[in-house]
């Protein structure tokens, strides 16, 4: 029992570390109708420069703010460059220009900072909790905590200012937005500031959680979140954090109880997959638009 | 020629014939595909375990073609139902999950691989060095001439009518699915024909040749070539093949070059060198017009 409510709680984090860097694909997603894979580039360049700031000024908070002010600049620049003259063409060319730029951070990251593993040691402000038989350590409380704050900003950002209200109407229908009076280049920069922030944070804490950073680590996030904005229903917010704590849940669960035979990371692409089969539109997906 | 050329132009043959299937599928019938590597993988695990277990490469080929049409059917069938975005990111899932059906069983080798493959054998005598590369060569040229028959053909014409727009087209008459899976079938086969030649030109596989990053290197060589186009993806294999030897002296360099030329093409030319509306294709118009006068 203990054991199992020691998988549940670390499947729970690493589900919420997939969810908050699934979450900014699914806010681009929602807003461009772009699959925006060099969201986990921004991702790694989160943690490392989350790494070299906490180390410069010796806090992790700054470290922190440091990385979201980076990545919310880069994310920028990526829109502003590469997506935004793209938009005119078919959805593959954005896509692949978003490969290449994945491509291309990863390479800068491994020139710059090397290519070796660094470990990410820090000091987090929080106690173990207790509770029960099992204790939450604190790199878990801190990913929950983290996670929590996150959805709950989001939550009232999008349902409770102005701004919100201008972001869900841009996601429905840009141009008649535009026509309304909203300022729709201003928008989607401002979610790519939002999803980018947010990719630092998760690339942060994932440097704390496995006390690990090396130049490959959105490799395996950039296509694990789309499998996942799929699964959650393509630009739902709330359905990708959900089905990403689905998928943090079951492949801790089936890995240390079931000895499935397949590799976690294959995991999310076979329950695309099923989902696909059954609810082409996603588990979570808006009824209608 | 030396040792070093023959390699590097054995590798950039196979790949273009793998490239040349991808754009069948993303040129043709435009059902975007980032697994191609999966099918790249079918042929190089099914020709391989043919061979090793003593049938001769010339006896494996046909099975190789049969399976691998057959799995691209069958992977195509996605195809009908999704779209875009969502075609995209379950083909790259299928490539996952190709790579880890033989990397965890024991029947495929494992994280082991393949090894021992022979040589394929030729009029009795094996070949290796410049003997397999004019079998590249050929294999490309036939390639070529059957994309060329493709393009020329009822099917090539459905597929061009399905990319342009798929609900006028089946409002003529054209029954999608019969042409998209054609496509896939096509496109499966010369990757699995690229995949046998691979790994009899390595002579050792193991799961990790076939993986997500392959599908991207073919996408690109048909992005950079121009999608759609009958000599693109040569030219694109051709020239993401000789990049990275050109560049060797930078070797730390070469994947973000390569990145940066992807990201550059994609950006300014989404075309590709031969598309279109590619400043290579405007020039070289432009060259004839004045000749003509």
């Amino acid at each position: 029992m203990q054991l199992f409510l020691e998988q549940l709680l670390n499947g729970l984090a690493i589900g919420a570390i997939y969810g908050l860097t699934t979450l900014g694909l699914a806010l681009v997603y929602g807003i461009l109708r772009i699959l925006h894979v060099a969201h986990a580039g921004v991702y790694a360049v989160g943690a490392y420069v989350g790494l070299f700031a906490a180390q410069w000024t010796g806090s992790l908070l700054m470290g922190v703010l440091l990385a979201g002010a980076v990545s919310s600049l880069l994310g920028v620049a990526i829109e502003r460059l590469v997506y935004f003259p793209l938009l005119k063409y078919p959805p593959y060319v954005p896509l692949i220009g978003s490969i290449a730029v994945f491509i291309s951070l990863e390479e800068l990251i491994r020139l710059v900072a090397g290519p070796e593993i660094r470990s990410f040691p820090a000091e987090i402000p929080l106690p173990a909790l207790k509770l029960g038989v099992v204790t939450v350590s604190p790199p878990l409380l801190a990913v929950y905590l983290t996670t929590g704050l996150v959805l709950l900003s989001l939550w009232f950002v999008t349902t409770r200012t102005e701004f919100g209200l201008a972001m869900r109407a841009a996601s429905q229908d840009m141009e008649v937005a535009s026509s309304l009076g909203v300022n729709s280049h201003r928008v989607v920069s401002l979610t790519f500031v939002i999803g980018s922030f947010t990719a630092a944070l998760a690339g942060v804490l994932v440097g704390v959680y496995y006390n690990q950073v090396y130049p490959s680590m959105g490799a395996v996030p950039a296509y694990k979140t789309l499998a996942l904005i799929v699964v959650g229903g393509m630009g739902s917010v709330p359905g990708a954090v959900m089905a990403s704590l689905l998928l943090g849940v079951a492949e801790t669960l089936l890995i240390g109880y079931a000895n499935v035979p397949l590799p976690r990371d294959a995991l999310a692409f076979i329950a695309m997959i099923l989902v696909l089969l059954v609810r082409p539109k996603g588990l979570f997906a808006r009824r209608s638009r | 020629m030396n040792d070093y050329a023959v390699s590097v132009a054995t590798i950039i043959a196979i790949q273009a014939i793998g490239a040349l299937g991808l754009n069948v599928i993303v040129g043709y019938a435009g059902q975007i595909s980032l697994g191609h590597a999966a099918f790249f993988g079918i042929g190089a695990y099914a020709c391989a375990m043919l061979t090793t277990n003593g049938l001769s490469f010339w006896l494996a080929l046909p099975v190789v073609l049969a399976i691998s049409g057959s799995v691209g059917a069958l992977l195509g069938l996605p195809s009908i139902r999704l779209k875009e975005d969502f075609l995209a990111i379950t083909t790259i899932g299928i490539n996952f999950i190709v790579e880890a059906i033989f990397l965890y069983t024991p029947f495929f080798g494992g994280a082991l691989g393949i090894g021992g493959i022979p040589r394929v054998v030729f009029l009795g005598e094996k070949l290796k060095g410049v003997g397999f590369l004019w079998l590249c060569l050929a294999f490309l040229g036939a390639s070529v001439l059957g994309c060329l028959w493709f393009r020329r053909s009822w099917l090539g014409l459905g597929c061009f009518a399905i990319r342009e727009d798929e609900t006028a087209a089946a409002s003529m008459g054209i029954w999608p699915m019969k042409f998209k899976l054609s496509a896939f079938v096509v496109g499966a086969k010369l990757a699995a024909l690229s995949g046998a030649l691979y790994a009899h030109y390595m002579r050792f596989i193991s799961p990790g040749d076939f993986g997500f990053p392959v599908s991207v290197m073919f996408l690109s060589m048909v992005v950079l070539g121009g999608m759609g186009t009958l000599w693109g993806p040569v030219v694109g294999a051709v020239v993401l093949g000789i990049l990275p030897e050109v560049f060797r002296p930078i070797m730390e360099y070469r994947m973000l070059l390569y990145g940066a030329l992807l990201l550059g093409m994609i950006r300014f030319q989404p075309g590709g060198l031969l598309g279109d509306q590619s400043l290579a294709m405007r020039v070289f118009r432009r060259l004839r017009l004045r000749g003509g006068d």
